[in-house]
């Protein structure tokens, strides 16, 4: 099997600067693999790069060095339009169109892509039932009718709705309440088992990277700082790594 | 006061004339100033360059105090000389900078989360501009065509004095005789002219906004 079979993404001594962008971080000399129906989480603090990385994926971000392959193929090779089409795009509330009803929210790519239009509706209700969404109930709705946990449901129908392998998630479920938070992961855990999408995960939650990976990648000041399994995270020595262990603690290290 | 309502009662026709004269040189600079400001708007919104020059000769204009901007256009070929067609290019340089500055903030100020998304999504950015941008940034241009057309229907009354008529005529003859009645005949029906603009204008906005 070649790297380009069993990676859909690959990041090979890629780095990033700014170049006036003064508040993004910089990238140095990452190199890292995300094997096809994988779910890699990048974990870091704020600023660590992580949301830098995934815009490297989808070509909102172009390497200064080195090369991040999609498919096998270079992303500077792609058409960016094209490269994007076939990566689905989560982020933190949602960034659903205000003017938009939900439908027409989850139908986006599929119309861009002029899929007739009875192939769009049945999508849209598809979507909308894979998610939890009663199509009959919320498909006339507009964003601002919704819940923060309905919004993000809306948003992971609309990033699938074209049917991309891959799914770039940058703090999908940062913004709900703890309850909503740990509904919403449970059933995305199960949903992308069961899809089989590539899926690269941005978070600074431990717990969410320990629930939902199948490898996390810890990041720092734009490095790679450790990588792991989830079942063999915790055990790393990195003093990053401790310092995110420490975050779980609930005594605050007071025992 | 009496007086101005009895002389406006026996001057019904020509008043009703002026304020239709008035109404038309109002509607013809301010198409001509959403036709020029709002793709000028669109199109300022990627390039840098001529965004400054733009908004900055835009914003010139509307410095030069109207009387004298009149003034200025009477002497140039094509567009100056006396009369109607002097008047409308001054009113519409005037509307130019709300309905253009509107335009650029409208479609630059939007959910930086929305754009990011649309980005991500595969959006070329002329379909951002037209499906996200611009029904998005529609109310605040709307305020500045607003804001234009209160402008311009207080600005036209001095077209009267390049002869291109209006309810200006009957302030300017109002000043000159030092007569109150002809004055008022001018004064109120723009006054109301603007009233009944913002008022109906106003509406729309608050129908387009997208919250």
């Amino acid at each position: 099997m070649t790297t380009a079979e069993k990676n859909l993404i690959e990041f090979r001594g890629v780095s990033w600067n700014a170049n006036g962008a003064a508040e993004a971080a910089i990238i140095n000399d990452v190199s890292l693999e995300v094997p096809r129906g994988s779910t890699v989480v990048l974990l870091g603090r704020s600023g660590s790069g992580k949301t830098t990385l995934l815009k490297l994926i989808n070509g909102m971000h172009w390497p200064s060095k080195g090369d991040v392959l999609v498919d096998g193929r270079a992303t500077r090779e792609w058409d960016a339009i094209r490269l994007r089409r076939g990566i689905g795009y989560v982020i933190q509330e949602a960034g659903l169109f205000p003017h938009f009803t939900v439908a027409e929210n989850v139908a986006l790519v599929p119309v861009l892509e002029n899929w007739p239009r009875e192939k769009i509706a049945a999508r849209v209700k598809e979507m909308l039932q894979l998610v939890g969404l009663e199509p009959g109930e919320f498909a006339g709705r507009r964003p601002r009718e919704l819940s923060g946990g309905q919004r993000q449901r809306v948003g992971v129908a609309r990033a699938l709705a074209a049917d991309p392998p891959i799914l770039l998630m940058d703090e999908p479920f940062g913004a709900l309440d703890p309850v909503t938070r740990a509904e919403l992961q449970r059933e995305f855990k199960a949903l992308a088992r069961r899809l089989g999408k590539t899926i690269v995960l941005v978070t600074h939650d431990l717990r969410e990277a320990l629930l939902l990976a199948s490898h996390i990648i810890l990041l720092e000041k734009g490095r790679v700082a450790a990588s792991a399994g989830p079942e063999d995270f915790l055990r790393l020595q990195h003093p990053e790594v401790l310092a995110f262990a420490a975050s779980l603690d609930v005594t605050g290290g007071a025992a | 006061m009496t007086g101005a309502w009895s002389f406006m009662a026996e001057h019904q026709s020509e008043i009703l004339g002026a304020t239709l004269e008035h109404v038309e040189l109002v509607l013809i600079a301010m198409a001509a100033a959403i036709l020029i400001g709002v793709p000028l708007g669109m199109l300022i919104v990627r390039k840098a360059k001529l965004r400054a020059l733009a908004l900055g000769i835009a914003g010139i204009f509307q410095t030069i105090p109207s009387l004298a901007l009149f003034g200025f256009l009477i002497p140039i070929p094509f567009i100056g000389g006396i009369g109607k067609r002097t008047a409308i290019v001054a009113l519409t340089l005037y509307a130019l900078l709300p309905i253009l500055r509107n335009t650029y903030v409208g479609l630059t100020e939007i959910d930086p989360a929305v754009l990011e998304s649309a980005e991500a999504m595969g959006m070329t950015q002329t379909q951002i501009l037209f499906r996200v941008r611009f029904p998005l940034g529609l109310a605040v241009i709307l305020a500045g065509v607003r804001t234009a057309t209160i402008i311009t229907i207080g600005v036209a009354t001095i077209a009267a004095a390049i002869g291109a008529g209006g309810l200006g005529t009957f302030i300017f003859r109002g000043v000159a005789l030092v007569n109150d009645s002809l004055l008022l005949a001018g004064a109120i029906p723009a006054a109301l002219l603007a009233i009944l603009a913002d008022f109906l204008l106003g509406r729309l906005e608050r129908r387009l906004r997208v919250t």
